[in-house]
């Protein structure tokens, strides 16, 4: 590659890096408007919820302690002032926890990053692989069976399939804890890896139930598509062999549409996380947005809501940028 | 003239269709087709869009979607064409050239596709010669399809069946989209793979084309041959062909006077009885139309038609 080419090769990448961060930026401030102005119109009190903790408070008290958290400020005001905190880096303290909000949210995302990541790797590698024997043996019996089965699965609930799961696999058999990412009374400098291993593999099953029968169809039909298409056709007329065109052929070009599609599912799977973390008391964002929400804990609840718009968000820039990495009518494109 | 390549009796292909909620019926795309090509030879099979010319390609190949069934009788070199055979003869024996650059994987690099599954040293080695032939450069082997221009799309075509080596090609509307000088080059490498003694049938709707290149015409009308004539007959003109479809088709050539033949080819499932010309020929004679015609030889080609002379 000439000097030149590589020039614009980096311009065309900082060019791209700088508008995922346009969109990020303008992403978090709407969904921090958004979701400000959902907590302001809603019941959730901060005020009541801290007097009904502290407990015997006159209203003189109760009154300073609206005045100090400037419930009274109109709306306005009040978010003008929470994002400039923010811009501190100050995302304030949980109420129901007293610790420092950032804190929390570090702890719980990377418990929920481990649960999520590895039912993602599940969902993504058991979907791709059941989609790929289906589309192979389309129309035989054993793609009507997985067919149906997968559609069976798409329609079940996540905590219905978690709770039959804690009943059968961790009270029934034994096998895995009944519940939390640790175990119990274990202080958390002491916990291995090997523990929260343990505790992390059904609940990321269960996640992984949700996805991976819509990835499995999914792929299917793409692969059923790409057998059936004029290059498929062509590969055959050539003598290649129907194992052959699967391999050659149906895979590379399944593949990239699968990949990007598992990248665009992680708002799927936080939505899924709130759940499973709840049915397994799984210590991570999902149980502490519920918490959040139900303890009217506001600061928790907004952190936790910027940060998974974040992280869905960064799925789909990837999911977006794979396809120009990878895709050689995107990439060789552009050159010409 | 060479030994018979491919023989064909009576072809009929079949899709199966729902009709309405229950039923099944089949619907019968190609009837009562037959043909044969001998080695060193192009036969143009020349008809209109919809006639389906493509199904008789993929019929041929073994390689018609799954709700279609063809039946009659294909011989390759005197024996059966069954489906295991064709398995085996596909890309070595027999190859196909397919109409557009849809059918080359967007996501695979031509040297890739054109050197084929066969990763040995030998098959690098003669693409490299057949690109050279062609006048590829060497760069077209790292491009992807969408980076071919028209004319380049279609040599990578040919130059597929070129190195299979196969005795018999089957190019399907190789000419479409083309300039009239990409057409006549690529015409014209179809007569050089043909004088080497391959046999070559070339489904075309472009009579002019195929009369400068082909040894023989198959007049195609409604999923059938209505005649086959030498390519010099077509040239000599009307009076020389035998079918009034073929003159018909004869007349409509632009330099013949670009006369459109009154009504429309008709549709496969709503076939007439009789002759499936009979409803546009101004020869038509209430015996037409009292059963199919079959096809008879005449004056050294054959012709479906019993007012023919």
């Amino acid at each position: 590659m000439s000097r030149t080419a590589i020039e614009i090769k980096t311009k065309l990448l900082l060019k791209k890096s700088a508008g995922y961060l346009l969109r990020a930026v303008t992403l978090l401030i709407a969904v921090s408007i958004a979701a400000f102005a959902l907590v302001s119109v809603s019941p959730v009190d901060p005020v009541q919820q801290y007097v009904l903790a502290a407990g015997g408070v006159s209203a003189e008290q109760r009154a300073e302690l609206e005045e100090y958290w400037g419930v009274n400020d109109p709306p306005v005001q009040r978010y003008v002032n929470w994002l400039a905190s923010l811009l501190h880096g100050e995302l304030g303290d949980s109420l129901i926890y007293r610790r420092p909000v950032a804190d929390i949210v570090a702890e719980r995302f990377l418990n929920s990053l481990a649960l999520m990541g590895l039912s993602w790797v599940m969902s993504g590698v058991i979907g791709f692989v059941l989609g790929c024997i289906m589309g192979a043996k389309r129309g035989k019996l054993a793609d009507r069976v997985l067919k149906k089965l997968c559609l069976v699965l798409s329609s079940l609930p996540t905590f219905w399939v978690g709770l039959i799961f804690l009943m059968v696999f961790s009270v029934q058999l034994g096998w895995f804890p009944v519940g939390f990412s640790t175990p119990i009374g274990a202080l958390s400098s002491e916990v291995t890896v090997l523990q929260r291993l343990h505790h992390m593999i059904l609940p990321a099953f269960t996640l992984s139930f949700v996805s991976f029968a819509s990835i499995a169809l999914h792929t299917r039909e793409k692969l059923i598509a790409a057998l059936e298409s004029d290059y498929a056709l062509f590969a055959r007329a050539r003598g290649e062999s129907e194992r052959s065109v699967i391999m050659r052929h149906g895979l590379r070009n399944i593949m990239l549409p699968a990949v990007t599609l598992q990248f665009a599912s992680f708002s799927e799977l936080f939505g899924g996380s709130v759940f499973v973390e709840n049915v397994f008391s799984y210590q991570g964002l999902g149980s502490a947005v519920a918490e959040a929400g139900l303890n009217s804990d506001v600061p928790l609840l907004l952190a936790v809501t910027l940060v998974s718009a974040l992280f869905v968000f960064a799925g789909n820039a990837v999911a977006d940028a794979i396809y120009g990495i990878v895709d050689p009518r995107v990439r060789e494109g552009a050159d010409g | 003239m060479g030994d018979v390549i491919l023989q064909i009796n009576d072809l009929t292909v079949e899709f199966n269709m729902y009709d309405g909620r229950f039923s099944r019926a089949p619907l019968r795309v190609i009837d009562a087709l037959s043909m044969t090509v001998r080695a060193g030879e192009v036969l143009a099979v020349a008809g209109s869009s919809g006639s389906g010319k493509s199904l008789l390609a993929h019929a041929i190949l073994g390689l018609l979607p799954g709700n279609a069934s063809a039946g009659g009788e294909m011989l390759f070199k005197g024996e059966p064409l069954t489906p295991e055979r064709i398995r085996k003869l596909r890309g070595s024996e027999i190859a196909l050239v397919p109409q557009s650059v849809s059918y080359l994987d967007p996501l695979m690099r031509v040297g890739a596709q054109v050197a084929g599954a066969d990763r040995s040293g030998g098959a690098k080695l003669a693409m490299k010669s057949i690109f050279e032939r062609f006048a590829l450069s060497e760069e077209t082997e790292r491009l992807y399809p969408f980076q071919l221009s028209g004319g380049m799309a279609r040599r990578v075509l040919v130059s597929t069946a070129a190195i299979s080596g196969a005795e018999l090609i089957i190019a399907d509307e190789p000419t479409p989209g083309m300039t009239l000088e990409q057409a006549v080059e690529a015409l014209r490498v179809f007569r050089e793979l043909a004088d080497e003694g391959r046999a070559v049938v070339l489904i075309t709707h472009d009579v002019d084309l195929a009369c400068a290149f082909a040894d023989r015409i198959a007049v195609f009308y409604a999923g059938t041959t209505v005649e086959t004539a030498s390519a010099e007959e077509f040239r000599a003109g009307e009076s020389a062909l035998r079918h009034p479809y073929s003159r018909a088709l004869w007349r409509a050539l632009p330099q013949n006077g670009f006369e459109p033949i009154p009504g429309r080819q008709p549709y496969a499932g709503s076939l007439p009885d009789g002759c499936l010309f009979a409803p546009r020929c101004p020869m038509a004679t209430d015996e037409c139309r009292s059963g199919r015609i079959p096809m008879r030889e005449l004056r050294g080609g054959e012709v479906r038609c019993i007012h023919a002379t």
